[in-house]
């Protein structure tokens, strides 16, 4: 790793003033991401501000505004074995369960999750000159060359990489919001909003700005009579990220799905709530016929490339598969 | 509180003892054990947390001390592979015991590690049945492929812890 220097800030105040005074200057806070992508060499900040003696560890049950609040220091851990969490968002267990290994979830965090990048290979070595997100305008090399595990939706001429985390996929299928903190005050946004399209930037991954931190984040609970499933398609049972995930809830009443959520992971830029999906969804009758137009749906947009087209089949039977699963009496 | 690129001196507690040690703030915990301590039973496989190898106990969570800076440490209880037996032979900790009887190591560069980590998921009671111990070691892989007598293993000195 390259050297550099530590500072240990007292409050979200004085945090947020070294994070906004020096662009070479990283938060740390489990370190999983950014150790990683530092002995990698693709990170080198000049400085790590650790942002853990920070207050936002706390998992708070909001009970007057009916939403639960974690944390961005909040454990994936800790959050995973919380009894709400249990008992009201098993989304979310399922989702951080899926994930990672059960030490790389004793470190991570809530906030680093979501601010985790992507398992590109070309970006994640700096011997490939050819990668826009590393590199702005230096090329794309995953689009033509072994691209197995790249997204087939979200994607642009510019990057084709993959978005990889779990517990984002049950965020936005959640429609959680995003508590942040920064110079210029507090503000909130969906989840759905924080992560970016690469589009002709896919260097700006976040919709965060220079020195905020992530507070928390909020979640209402669903129906309780909503069935959460989360299937994730991988290369091996454990220790490795989807191929292809599909978060859904779904409730079903008078033999009509009543509400739908379907998010994606492993097969798209970002975090992928499908709307095509849920439209196909409402309103429908519980069959395989439904779920199979949902899953059409959902990949309509999709655009592989060489080695990745088995995704699009492969999604759509995830997808069917999942929403069978959620339909089970 | 700052340190510069050059580094300070530390305190860590590592096996109930008290360290001081100068570091930088890039050193890992995993090189501060081995290369300034001296603690090599922890092992370094990947360096990027994708083995399991420097699987370390810090407040009695598993970790990987390839992932973790030394800094960052202070005030947090440490516990390495060399901090789980008592005195003499025959205090060996149950995993350790157990890992001897079933026969679940060949190279053994895994094996800290995977004790480690079964240390943990045994305080986590997470070591009920095959299958959750499976999924719960899963951050741990070998190599020389020991997986069912280390499955084997755990399952007895869970047993064994359960019923102390």
């Amino acid at each position: 790793m390259n050297p550099f220097a530590y500072a240990r800030p007292e409050d979200p105040e004085e945090a947020i003033a070294l994070l906004d005074a020096d662009t070479t200057s990283s938060a740390i806070a489990g370190g999983t991401t950014i150790l990683d992508l530092m002995k990698a060499g693709i990170e080198v900040p000049a400085q790590l501000v650790d942002i853990t003696p920070l207050p936002f560890h706390d998992i708070e049950d909001d009970d007057a505004r009916g939403v639960l609040r974690i944390g961005a220091l909040a454990t994936m851990s800790d959050v995973a074995r919380h009894p709400t969490i249990r008992d009201r968002f098993p989304l979310i267990e399922l989702a951080l369960e899926a994930g990672a290994t059960p030490q790389l979830r004793n470190m991570a965090t809530i906030g680093g999750n979501l601010m985790q990048r992507t398992r590109c290979d070309y970006f994640r070595d700096p011997a490939f000159a050819a990668c826009n997100k590393r590199l702005p305008g230096s090329g794309c090399a995953a689009r033509d060359g072994e691209n197995r595990k790249h997204a087939v939706l979200g994607t642009s001429d510019h990057c084709i990489a993959t978005h990889p985390s779990d517990l984002a996929v049950a965020l936005v299928a959640l429609d959680a919001r995003i508590h942040l903190q920064g110079p210029d005050g507090a503000r909130t946004i969906p989840v759905e909003d924080f992560h970016l399209l690469p589009g002709a930037t896919p260097h700006r991954e976040t919709a965060i700005r220079r020195g905020e931190l992530i507070r928390s984040v909020e979640i209402l609970a669903p129906p309780h009579a909503a069935r959460a499933v989360y299937r994730k398609v991988r290369d091996r049972a454990s220790y490795e990220f989807a191929l292809v995930a599909v978060a859904a809830l779904l409730t079903i009443e008078d033999d009509r799905i009543a509400t739908a959520r379907v998010a994606l992971g492993g097969v798209a830029t970002k975090p992928w709530r499908s709307r095509e999906a849920e439209a196909a969804l409402t309103g429908a009758p519980p069959t395989h016929a439904t779920f199979e137009a949902a899953a059409t749906a959902a990949l309509r947009d999709a655009h592989p490339r060489t080695h990745n087209a088995y995704k699009v089949d492969l999604a759509r039977r995830t997808i069917a598969l999942a929403l069978t699963e959620a339909t089970r009496p | 509180m700052r340190i510069d690129t050059g580094g300070a001196t530390v305190e860590l507690s590592v096996n109930g003892r008290r360290h001081t040690l100068p570091v930088e703030p890039r050193t890992t915990l995993l090189d501060a054990l081995r290369d300034r301590l001296h603690l090599t039973g922890t092992k370094k496989g990947c360096d990027h947390g994708q083995c399991g190898a420097c699987t370390v106990l810090v407040d009695g969570r598993r970790i990987y001390s390839c992932l973790a800076l030394a800094v960052m440490q202070q005030g947090r209880a440490i516990q390495t592979i060399e901090g789980l037996a008592g005195p003499g032979e025959t205090s060996l900790h149950p995993v350790q015991r157990a890992f001897l009887e079933h026969d679940a190591f060949q190279c053994g560069y895994c094996t800290p590690g995977q004790i480690m980590s079964a240390v943990g998921l045994i305080a986590e009671g997470r070591a009920r049945d095959d299958a959750e111990v499976k999924a719960n070691l899963s951050g741990n892989i070998c190599r020389c492929g020991a997986y069912q007598n280390i499955l084997r293993a755990v399952r007895q000195a869970a047993d064994e812890v359960a019923h102390r």
